[in-house]
């Protein structure tokens, strides 16, 4: 029984009607957790007495954070499903994704870096973190810009697939070799990116942010990953049907 | 190729380049001079301060080393993709991730090796002290390789592609931040006098992991690129 | 807590809201390009079918 769903929602007739129900559902439990998070993380949870209210930051920041690193992951597992196996709806998962990682990463730039402003007194600083999350949207920046290079759309999916997972070998290596890079530089502050314990207060609402965003995530992929089942199967006669109910 | 023998293909196509390069000898010299313009250019833009200079130097010649690898790329598939001769790599029964590496084989030989002849020229302009510049050949002796093994997975990527070159960096940068920091760091730690095989054994240990893998990666790249 | 100390955020209002104001920017901004892109892609499709239709 489970065998015959996963071969229906591998077909892309299938697999448009499915996820255009389960989106809005994504898409409630997106705004619930959120706003959850929000009220424990910017309500309840008391003001930190080292960084005042302005780690407050962190519900967003490590959040979009962890999606980057994850969604990448995603990317890469998909493509390399749909290189193996010839499947075609993990091509387009991995190709989905994209824009969406690089968004999250993006993200996790402007926050960290808007953090540090009032805790190091700058707009920027080369932490191993932040700089690891620099080099991670230009992997992103790459696969997006080679899908848009390759007309032909199985091509794409396919040389995608390969930097991506070229990409996610070398991303531990990049991490650690940054991190390195970081500690012969270490200034007399140490990175308040990682408390070294944190209180459950702030544990909860980062929690609940963390799973709001995976929801998010799920959401957005679908969307788009209908999107661009749209645009392949567009002389199939499924999709002139959807498009002129005659 | 006529010839069954997959050692013997290897080492026809790995001549067949080389002979080709001499005979293009002068274009030899572009990546040579690339290097040694990008690195007199930094005195220049920032000031002739000796010690700032010593300083930066390794980090200003690993750069260079870098941006000229990354020029010479292009190179390593663009002619036999023009003739035809990548589709026979391909067609031929010998596995083609072998014959990958007789090419980026060829590509070092003709492009990465001879950085190591100017580079102790441009220690010596920056500044760098004599136990630096040995550490700096070391470097770039295990470093050069990483660079042709690495950028072929880019150029296969983006050899089909009409402005290929442009997105080639995006893609290949990234990939070289590992070999730049700790190479630079391994001259800098050599210049202050302090032991280096940690780095050494990294870079080392980055340079078996690209062997081994990237000819795959470029031949499953190009596989992709040329269907 | 009063909603004036709520929205001052001991301080640091600037930071806080204007990272939460690019997430929230971001967010939306990643659900709408696809709802226009789906829409856009049908509307596509209908005029490449209608003018099939004209041209037969």
């Amino acid at each position: 029984m489970f065998n015959n769903f996963f071969h229906k929602l591998a077909s892309p007739v299938h697999f448009y009607r499915i996820s255009g129900r389960l989106i809005p559902w994504l898409g409630a439990g997106f705004v619930l957790l959120t706003m959850a998070g929000l009220y424990y993380g910017l309500v309840k949870a008391p003001p930190d007495y080292q960084q005042g209210d302005s780690y407050r930051i962190m519900f967003v920041h490590v959040p979009a954070a962890w999606m980057s690193l994850f969604i990448y992951i995603v990317m890469a597992g998909a493509g390399a499903i749909g290189l193996v196996w010839h499947i075609k709806l993990a091509e387009v998962i991995s190709i989905s994704s994209a824009t969406v990682g690089a968004a999250f990463t993006f993200l996790a730039l402007v926050t960290g870096s808007i953090w540090g402003k009032p805790m190091w007194g700058t707009w920027w600083v080369w932490d191993a973190r932040l700089t690891s999350e620099l080099i991670l949207l230009f992997l992103y920046l790459g696969v997006i810009a080679l899908h848009n290079a390759i007309d032909d759309k199985r091509t794409a999916a396919r040389a995608t697939a390969i930097l991506a997972i070229v990409g996610v070998v070398n991303i531990p290596i990049i991490h650690y070799s940054v991190e390195w890079w970081n500690t012969l530089h270490q200034g007399p502050t140490v990175t308040k990116f990682d408390a070294p314990s944190i209180h459950v207060s702030m544990l909860i609402p980062l929690l609940l942010m963390a799973v709001a965003f995976k929801v998010y995530y799920a959401m957005v992929v679908l969307m788009r990953a209908r999107c661009e089942v749209l645009e392949r199967e567009r002389h199939t006669s499924w999709v002139k049907q959807l498009a002129e109910p005659q | 190729m006529t010839t069954d023998s997959l050692p013997r293909a290897f080492a026809l196509l790995l001549k067949r380049d080389l002979v080709l390069a001499v005979r293009h000898r002068a274009e030899m010299l572009n990546p040579l001079l690339f290097f040694v313009l990008i690195t007199s250019l930094f005195p220049l833009g920032i000031g002739a301060f000796p010690k700032l200079l010593a300083a930066i130097g390794p980090g200003i010649i690993w750069v260079a080393a870098l941006l000229a690898a990354l020029l010479s790329l292009d190179g390593i598939f663009r002619s036999d993709f023009e003739d035809g001769t990548l589709e026979q790599y391909l067609l031929s029964s010998h596995p083609v991730s072998v014959l990958v590496l007789a090419k980026v084989l060829a590509h070092w030989l003709i492009t990465g090796l001879p950085l190591l002849l100017v580079a102790p020229l441009l220690g010596i302009l920056l500044g760098l002290p004599a136990d630096a510049i040995w550490i700096l050949l070391l470097t770039l002796l295990l470093g050069t390789p990483v660079l042709s093994l690495l950028g072929a997975v880019g150029v296969a990527l983006t050899v089909g592609l009409r402005k290929g070159g442009m997105i080639l960096s995006l893609l290949v940068l990234p990939l070289y931040v590992p070999l730049l920091i700790f190479a630079a760091n391994a001259v800098d730690t050599a210049a202050a006098g302090l032991p280096v095989t940690a780095h050494l054994s990294f870079i080392s240990a980055l340079l078996v992991l690209a062997l081994s893998l990237s000819p795959l990666a470029t031949a499953a790249a190009l596989r992709i690129s040329l269907s | 807590m009063s909603i004036s100390e709520f929205l001052d955020m001991g301080g640091y209002a600037f930071y806080v809201w204007t990272s939460y104001g690019i997430t929230l920017v971001i967010l939306v901004a990643n659900v709408i390009g696809p709802l226009r892109l789906r829409r856009k892609l049908l509307a596509d499709i209908t005029r490449t079918a209608r003018r099939a239709r004209k041209n037969t």
